[in-house]
């Protein structure tokens, strides 16, 4: 749905709709915490600034043609992905599978709590690198969005 | 059914194959860097998983610094595509050959 729809915004509402599907898979898999900030971050924040950019640039019709690549490429792109789910799913069928429902729930795990402390002791330098890494990222996205007209 | 770890490493495989596939053939921007987003998702969710079956916090760390890279990456990228759109007046990226590769 994402990669085939032929106009930008659908595309990304399609994007929303995947990503709350994650988050489920997250919710299901006790990473609340991770949950969260997937809604957060990816469905709230990402995706409103996809939306505002495909409305700001205000796309005319002819921008939405479907794209023409030729139908040979898309047929061995197809096979090449399907050759390799295939050999990843026959791979790991056949050892034993873990399932899911069977593992002992953790007293705390996921919550914010114990990510928190292992963010801030184990992971504290690329939890800085972070920050500085998102504080260079608004500086070079206001320099870049600005232009040069000054 | 129960749910075993091999549905999640498929279901993986295949966002990250329809991510890489969008990546590949679609034309508009925008389109690719929402495949891009996919892709990275599809990580997160195999981050997430493996985190639950070996139960430590790690992974969930990883989760959260992938998270943040994405953020970034999308800020850019988007201010890129306006800036490309104010030159060009297009989306296309096929029309991106200044570097004439």
């Amino acid at each position: 749905m994402v990669v085939s729809h032929k106009n930008p915004v659908l595309s990304a509402i399609s994007l929303v709709l995947t990503l709350f599907s994650t988050a489920v898979l997250f919710v299901l898999l006790h990473a609340h915490f991770i949950a969260a900030i997937q809604i957060l971050i990816y469905a709230g924040a990402i995706m409103v600034l996809f939306l505002f950019t495909v409305m700001f640039l205000n796309i005319r019709e002819k921008e939405f043609r479907f794209d023409s690549i030729n139908i040979q490429k898309r047929m061995t792109f197809l096979f090449i992905f399907l050759v390799a789910v295939g050999l990843l799913s026959s791979r790991l069928f056949s050892s034993s599978p873990v399932v899911f429902s069977k593992l002992k729930d953790p007293e705390n795990f996921g919550t914010v709590a114990e990510v928190g402390r292992s963010l801030l002791s184990d992971y504290l330098l690329a939890f800085e690198l972070a920050s500085v890494l998102v504080v260079v990222a608004m500086v070079g996205v206001v320099i870049i969005a600005k232009g040069r007209e000054s | 059914m129960e749910i075993t770890v091999t549905h999640y490493v498929v279901l993986a495989c295949v966002l990250f194959s329809t991510g890489v596939y969008g990546v590949i053939t679609r034309k508009n921007i925008l389109v690719v860097l929402m495949c891009l987003e996919l892709m990275l998702n599809s990580c997160n969710l195999l981050f997430v998983v493996f985190s639950r079956l070996y139960e430590g916090a790690t992974g969930h760390v990883f989760v959260l610094m992938s998270v943040t890279v994405a953020a970034a990456e999308v800020a850019i990228g988007l201010a890129f595509v306006v800036s490309i759109y104010r030159q060009k007046q297009s989306l296309d990226i096929d029309l991106l050959k200044l570097l004439r590769g």
